[in-house]
C-alpha cells in the first residue's frame, strides 16, 4: 500500500472502532438497514428445486435488499463512517456494477459526492447499472488499463484515494484491500450471518444447516454469512469461478494493501482473471477466505461458466428467482455435487438478483 | 520456492548506521555543492533502453532509477502505467532487466524502482542478491510502507541493497522522523497527493515535504512525483537536495524520442539546476 495512504488506514481504522462501539452510530445504521434497505432479508425454503435436486436448499435472500444485493450492507455502513469522519466524497471501484450502484445510492442519500471506477470490459457488460449509477448522481469513469475489469478499477479508485485523501472516503467494496477494510466490511456484513442463524434455528430441527455456500470473489458475501456458522458444526464452502480461482488456483502474493492467495504468473505479474461475472473476475481473494481455507474451516470449489449458465436457468425455472450470476456460482457447484449433498440442508446465500445479467444471458441463450 | 501465507513478523530492523555505497555516492556530490538528478527510466522498454540508461547518464543524471515494470502499478500515472505495459508485452520481467542490466556500464549509482509482489513472489534474499549482482544498489518499493518493510529490510540490509523509503505529505510529524531514520541512498519526499506524473506547475506540497524532511534528516532528501522539467526540478531544489524525473522523461521515450531526446531532456534538466 502506498505510504500516502497508511496515515488515512489509521485514521480509519481508528473511526470505524470508535464508531462500532458507539451504541448511536450502532443504532443509526441498524435504523437505515431496517427502513431504508429492507432488512431483515428472509430465508426462502426452495421446494421445486429441492425437489430436482434431491438437496433441501435454503436461499438467504440479500437479493431482495435495495439495490438488489448484499452490497448495501457495507456501503451504509461505510457511508454513514465517512460522514462522520467529515468526509465529503466517496470513491469506489466496482465489478458487475453492485457495488457500484449501492455506494451511489448512499451517497444520493447522504448527499455525498460519488465516484466510481469500473473496467471498460465490465461497463459494455452491465450497461444498465452504469446508466443506473450516473441516474443516482454518481460519475462512472472506465478503468482503461489492464484487463479493463476489477482489478484495474481497484488500481484505479487506489490512484484516485492517492490524489484525493483529505476529503475523500474510499469506499471499498469487498473483504479485500489493506487493513481495516476486510475486518471492517466483515463487520458490516456480519448482519447476513446473524440474521441467518435466528433463521434457521426457527426454521430446521437441529437449528443449523448441513452446508453454507457462497459464491467467492473478493468474498463479502461469503464472510458475511460464514460468520453466523463458523463457530457450529455446518461446513462452509466457498465457490469461485474456474477463470478467477483465487484460493484454488492463486499462490500467496501482495497486491492492493493485503497479502492473500493471487492468481500470479512465475513472475508474480498478477493474472487476468475471466468470468462470465463481472463481480468475480477478480484475480485476489479476501485475506481471512485465505485463512479459512488453510485452516480448513472452510473449502472452496470452482465451476465453469457453462455450469453457471445452467443454474441461473434454472433457479429462474424452478423458484421464479432470477439470481445474479454471482449467486449462480454457488448454485452450479449445489447441483453438480447433488450427489454428494442428497439429503442434506443447505443454505446458499442468494446475494444478488439477476436482472442485471439479463441482457447478457439474452445473449448467450439467444 | 514460493512463500508461504504463515504470519511474518512485523519488527522493522533498524537500518544499518552507515551508510551505504549509494548513499556515499550521493552524499559525496552533494558535498560539492551540485544538486542531484535522479532519472527513472522503464526497464525492458524496446530494445533501445539499455542506450536511455547511458544517454541518461552522460547527460548528467547523478543516479537511475530502474524501473522493473509491474502488472498493477497503483502509485504511477498515465505514462509510467503505458510504459510498464509495453514492456510487459515486449516480455520484460525482473529477470530479462537485471540480465540485461548486468551489462550497461551507466557509470553512475543505479536504483531498482518495483511493486513489493515481485520481490515477495521471488523470494526477498534471491531478489536482493539479483539485484546486487547486476549492479544496483538500492531499491524503491512504493507499496511498501514502513509498518510492512521488516521482511524485505531484513533481506536487504545484509545484501548491500538501500531500501529508500518514501515520505509522502500526509504523513504527521511523528511519523516522518521514522520513515527518515529507515530510509536508506536518500529519503523519497512525494511532492503531492497524487500518483507519478507530470503537472503544469510545481506543488507547493512538494516545498512543504521538502522542508519538513531537511528540518529533521541529513540524509540527502530528493522529491519526486510531479517534478516535470528543469525549472521545476531547479523550484524544488531550492530546498531539497534534488529532485526524481520520471514520467516527463518516459513520455519523450514512449513518443519515441530515444535515447537522444531522452539524453538531451536530462541535459536540459541538468543545466537548469546547474544554474539555479
Amino acid at each position: 500500500m502506498p505510504e500516502t495512504l497508511v496515515p488515512a488506514c489509521q485514521e480509519l481504522e481508528a473511526a470505524f472502532r470508535e464508531a462500532w462501539a458507539d451504541q448511536s452510530f450502532r443504532d443509526e445504521l441498524d435504523g437505515l438497514l431496517a427502513d431504508y434497505a429492507g432488512r431483515p432479508s428472509p430465508i426462502t425454503e426452495c421446494h421445486r428445486l429441492s425437489a430436482e435436486l434431491g438437496v433441501r436448499v435454503l436461499l438467504k435472500r440479500e437479493d431482495l435488499n435495495h439495490t438488489g444485493s448484499h452490497k448495501i450492507n457495507n456501503v451504509l455502513g461505510q457511508a454513514l463512517l465517512a460522514k462522520r469522519m467529515g468526509k465529503t466524497r466517496l470513491v469506489a471501484e466496482t465489478g458487475a456494477g453492485q457495488h457500484g450502484v449501492a455506494s451511489a445510492t448512499a451517497a444520493a442519500l447522504m448527499g455525498m459526492e460519488c465516484k466510481v471506477f469500473m473496467g471498460e470490459v465490465d461497463m459494455e457488460r452491465q450497461a444498465l447499472n452504469v446508466f443506473r449509477m450516473r441516474l443516482l448522481g454518481a460519475e462512472v469513469v472506465p478503468a482503461m488499463s489492464g484487463s479493463r475489469t476489477l482489478k484495474d478499477a481497484v488500481n484505479e479508485a487506489m490512484r484516485d484515494w492517492v490524489a484525493t485523501v483529505e476529503n475523500t472516503h474510499y469506499c471499498l467494496g469487498s473483504v479485500m484491500g489493506p487493513h481495516p477494510y476486510p475486518w471492517m466490511v466483515r463487520e458490516f456484513h456480519t448482519v447476513i450471518g446473524k440474521e441467518s442463524r435466528e433463521q434457521c434455528a426457527k426454521l430446521l430441527d437441529n437449528e443449523i444447516p448441513d452446508v453454507v455456500t457462497a459464491c467467492v470473489g473478493g468474498g463479502s458475501n461469503a464472510i458475511g454469512i460464514f460468520s453466523g456458522f463458523a463457530d457450529t458444526t455446518a461446513e462452509l464452502v466457498g465457490v469461485e469461478p474456474a477463470g478467477g480461482a483465487a484460493v484454488g488456483r492463486g499462490v500467496p502474493g501482495v497486491v492492493h494493501g493485503m497479502k492473500s492467495y493471487l492468481m500470479q504468473d512465475e513472475f508474480g505479474q498478477v493474472q487476468e482473471a475471466h468470468s462470465i461475472s463481472a463481480g468475480l473476475d477478480y484475480p485476489g481473494v479476501g485475506p481471512e477466505h485465505s485463512h479459512l481455507s488453510s485452516i480448513g474451516r472452510a473449502r472452496y470449489e470452482q465451476v465453469t461458466d457453462d455450469e453457471v449458465i445452467a443454474a441461473f436457468q434454472l433457479l429462474s425455472r424452478t423458484e421464479g428467482i432470477i439470481p445474479a450470476l454471482e449467486p449462480a456460482h454457488a448454485l452450479a457447484w449445489i447441483s453438480r455435487d447433488r450427489a454428494k449433498l442428497a439429503g442434506k440442508t443447505v443454505l446458499l446465500n442468494m446475494s444478488g438478483r439477476g436482472d442485471k445479467d439479463v441482457g447478457q444471458m439474452m445473449e448467450i441463450l439467444g | 520456492m514460493s512463500p508461504t501465507l504463515a504470519e511474518e513478523g512485523l519488527t522493522i530492523p533498524d537500518a544499518p548506521s552507515e551508510p551505504g555505497e549509494f548513499e556515499r555516492s550521493l552524499r559525496a556530490t552533494r558535498d560539492t555543492g551540485r544538486k542531484l538528478l535522479v532519472a527513472y527510466v522503464t526497464g525492458g522498454l524496446h530494445d533501445e533502453w539499455p542506450d536511455v540508461v547511458r544517454a541518461v547518464a552522460d547527460a548528467g543524471a547523478d543516479a537511475i532509477e530502474i524501473g522493473i515494470p509491474f502488472s498493477d502499478p497503483v502509485m504511477d500515472g498515465p505514462i509510467i502505467q503505458e510504459a510498464s505495459e509495453l514492456a510487459l508485452r515486449d516480455g520484460a520481467s525482473p529477470v530479462t532487466v537485471l540480465d540485461t542490466l548486468r551489462t550497461i556500464d551507466a557509470g553512475v549509482p543505479l536504483a531498482v524502482m518495483t511493486y513489493y509482489n515481485l520481490a515477495f513472489h521471488m523470494g526477498h534474499e534471491r531478489f536482493a542478491s539479483l539485484m546486487y549482482e547486476a549492479g544496483v544498489r538500492a531499491a524503491i518499493l512504493p507499496d511498501l510502507p514502513l509498518e510492512e518493510v521488516g521482511p524485505w529490510a531484513t533481506a536487504a540490509d545484509p545484501a548491500g541493497i538501500e531500501t529508500v523509503m518514501l515520505a509522502a505529505p500526509t504523513a504527521p510529524d511523528e511519523r516522518l522522523p521514522r520513515v527518515v531514520a529507515r530510509s536508506r541512498g536518500f529519503v523519497y519526499a512525494v511532492g503531492l497527493l497524487g500518483v507519478t506524473g507530470e503537472r503544469d506547475a510545481l506543488a507547493e506540497s512538494s516545498l512543504v515535504i521538502a522542508r519538513r524532511l531537511k528540518a529533521i534528516t541529513d540524509k540527502p532528501v530528493l522529491v519526486g512525483v510531479g517534478v516535470s522539467n528543469g525549472q521545476q526540478a531547479a523550484e524544488v531544489s531550492q530546498v531539497a537536495d534534488g529532485c526524481v524525473i520520471g514520467s516527463a522523461l518516459m513520455r519523450r521515450v514512449v513518443e519515441g524520442e530515444g535515447p537522444a531526446g531522452a539524453g538531451a531532456f536530462i541535459a536540459e534538466v541538468r543545466a537548469a539546476l546547474d544554474e539555479s
